[in-house]
């Protein structure tokens, strides 16, 4: 379980998160949804270790994030930003192995090797895997980063914005692979997302950030209802149930 | 296996290459005495190396932790700090007095204080936000130039003679090194080889960027600030020893990217080494045989080095 308590964050006066105290549970997909500068990212980065905590503390299975060390935290939890640009010429399976790092050293055994392949097929990118990554597309080289974060195998994995830069196809496929690593390998998935749909869709639990505090929390019933959108993003939307799916319409 | 020959291979022929010039310098016109020449030659290629060395390594390692290519030590202020502190010591003492220290002494000095310069500023700059290394190359700008002012001041009011003798110590010079300081030198560099080796799986980790290296475990800060000490005192000490070579580092360092072909750290490490070795000994003897001393061997690669580093830009422009 992920613990967040009294979690703030600020820059002079300016506060971006303000005491949030939540509790993340184990296994599922949670999101976290917001308008922009709700401080869905920063939390995420804080919780992933990767900004300084200005108060509070965040534990992961009770590990204290500033205080443990971060090559411990780095087999428990991983953490995926949105814009990821590697200035070094990496073929896939180059930084797809990078994920063994934490265990490996850089010393890669044939089962650090095998994990690396297992995470490439999981993505479906054996065609490609000798490619280097800036010969590839947006949403191949995205699936590319996901198949390193996999590779690390730990129990948490954070993914900041996911569905960035892709086209509805892929940002399917990649939900649902997201929702199969849940599932089939029984991971802790936590997204920061955008789309609404894409969250009441696939996750088990959704978070609503706002001005930097947790406005509500719950089930994707209990968000997706005309009366809470209004809460969150002070927009009138109509819900609509399909397929036992609450859609919201926000379009018009 | 296409990424796997190309570096191997780039060794291999770098390795005869480097062989080979050594060989050349040691025995190309020996007349007189062989135990003379080679002793004499062989402490010049032995310098020559261990510059070689520090500036190749030092430049890919800074390039790696600022994740840029055109970054090299010398624009963090380091060649203009030299440039100031060899001007005020023939300010204040005078070049006969400079003349009359003990050359380990002024050596010791020279690579204290550029040492203690860096560490300090990054040592405060790196206690704040994420951003910092930007912040920290504008600063070693801003230093650079304030440094550069302050001896061009100085410059400006000393005696004429003083600043023939002044000159003359701030052009990378290979002919007249003192063996005691080249063996601190190689003492020196050793060591912070031996702490630079041990952190050679960080490297590539670190190369991914800042936030994908915390997220594999890296304590990415303390790792930044050890592997900029390294940098310091590499640089430090090959510039104490022979005098400021700017555009050098950056020339090898790119260049070895090319012909590595990967951007492995363990081979563009000693790729960038042979090339540094290939071309200060290969240009010390066009210096020699050719130019037959008329000039110093930093205004050959500093003239190769800012047409690469042009071009790098133009290129970088274009894209």
């Amino acid at each position: 379980m992920i613990e967040i308590s009294n979690v703030r964050k600020n820059y002079g006066d300016t506060i971006v998160v303000r005491d949030v105290s939540l509790q993340i549970p184990r296994k599922g997909i949670t999101s976290i949804i917001g308008p922009n500068g709700a401080g869905k990212s920063t939390l995420l980065s804080m919780i992933s270790r990767l900004l300084p905590l200005s108060a509070g503390t965040v534990t992961v299975d009770g590990l204290d994030v500033t205080t443990t060390p971060s090559d411990v935290l780095a087999k428990r939890l991983s953490i995926l930003r949105q814009d990821n640009r590697v200035g070094s010429r990496l073929t896939v399976r180059d930084l797809v192995e990078f994920g063994r790092y934490p265990y490996s050293k850089g010393r890669l055994t044939a089962e650090d090797r095998a994990q690396a392949a297992r995470a490439i097929g999981f993505l479906g990118l054996e065609a490609l895997a000798d490619r280097f990554l800036d010969e590839l597309s947006g949403g191949q080289r995205q699936r590319a980063y996901v198949a390193m974060v996999l590779c690390q195998d730990t129990d948490y994995v954070l993914f900041d914005e996911p569905l960035n830069n892709l086209d509805m196809k892929h940002a399917v496929g990649m939900m649902k692979l997201l929702r199969e690593a849940a599932d089939a390998l029984s991971k802790t998935v936590v997204l920061v997302l955008h789309d609404i749909n894409f969250a009441s869709c696939y996750s088990d639990y959704i978070v609503a950030m706002r001005d930097g505090t947790v406005v509500r929390h719950g089930s994707p019933q209990e968000i997706m209802t005309s009366e809470a959108i209004r809460e969150i993003y002070d927009m009138e939307v109509e819900i609509q149930e399909t397929q036992g799916r609450r859609i919201s319409i926000y379009y018009t | 296996m296409r990424e796997n020959r190309q570096p191997i291979r780039a060794l291999l022929i770098l390795t005869a290459l480097t062989v080979g010039i050594i060989t050349l310098f040691m025995s190309l016109n020996v007349r007189g005495q062989w135990d003379f020449i080679l002793t004499f030659r062989g402490t010049k290629v032995l310098t020559m190396a261990l510059v070689g060395y520090a500036i190749a390594v030092s430049t890919v390692l800074f390039q790696t932790v600022s994740h840029n290519r055109i970054l090299t030590p010398s624009i963090m202020g380091f060649d203009q700090l030299y440039i100031l502190i060899q001007t005020s010591l023939v300010f204040t003492i005078g070049s006969a007095g400079l003349t009359a220290l003990d050359p380990r002494l002024l050596f010791a000095f020279n690579v204290g204080a550029m040492v203690v310069f860096s560490t300090a500023l990054y040592r405060w700059l790196f206690s704040g936000s994420s951003r910092s290394l930007h912040l920290l190359v504008l600063v070693g700008i801003v230093f650079g130039v304030l440094f550069r002012s302050l001896s061009s001041f100085m410059q400006r009011i000393i005696d004429p003679n003083e600043f023939v003798v002044l000159q003359d110590r701030l052009f990378a010079n290979f002919n007249t090194i003192d063996s005691n300081l080249l063996g601190i030198a190689v003492a020196t560099i050793l060591i912070a080889s031996f702490f630079g080796w041990r952190l050679m799986h960080v490297y590539d980790v670190l190369a991914l960027g800042r936030e994908a290296s915390i997220n594999l475990g890296l304590d990415h800060g303390r790792i930044v600030t050890v592997i900029l000490m390294l940098v310091a005192v590499l640089v430090s000490v090959s510039t104490a020893l022979v005098g400021p070579v700017t555009f050098f580092g950056l020339l090898v360092a790119n260049l070895a990217y090319g012909i590595a072909g990967t951007h492995k750290h363990r081979f563009v490490l000693p790729v960038a080494t042979l090339l540094a070795v290939i071309c200060l000994i290969g240009g010390q003897l066009i210096l020699e045989r050719v130019f037959a001393f008329d000039t110093a061997l930093s205004i050959v690669i500093e003239f190769v080095g800012g047409i690469v580093f042009l071009a790098l830009l133009i290129r970088g422009v274009a894209r």
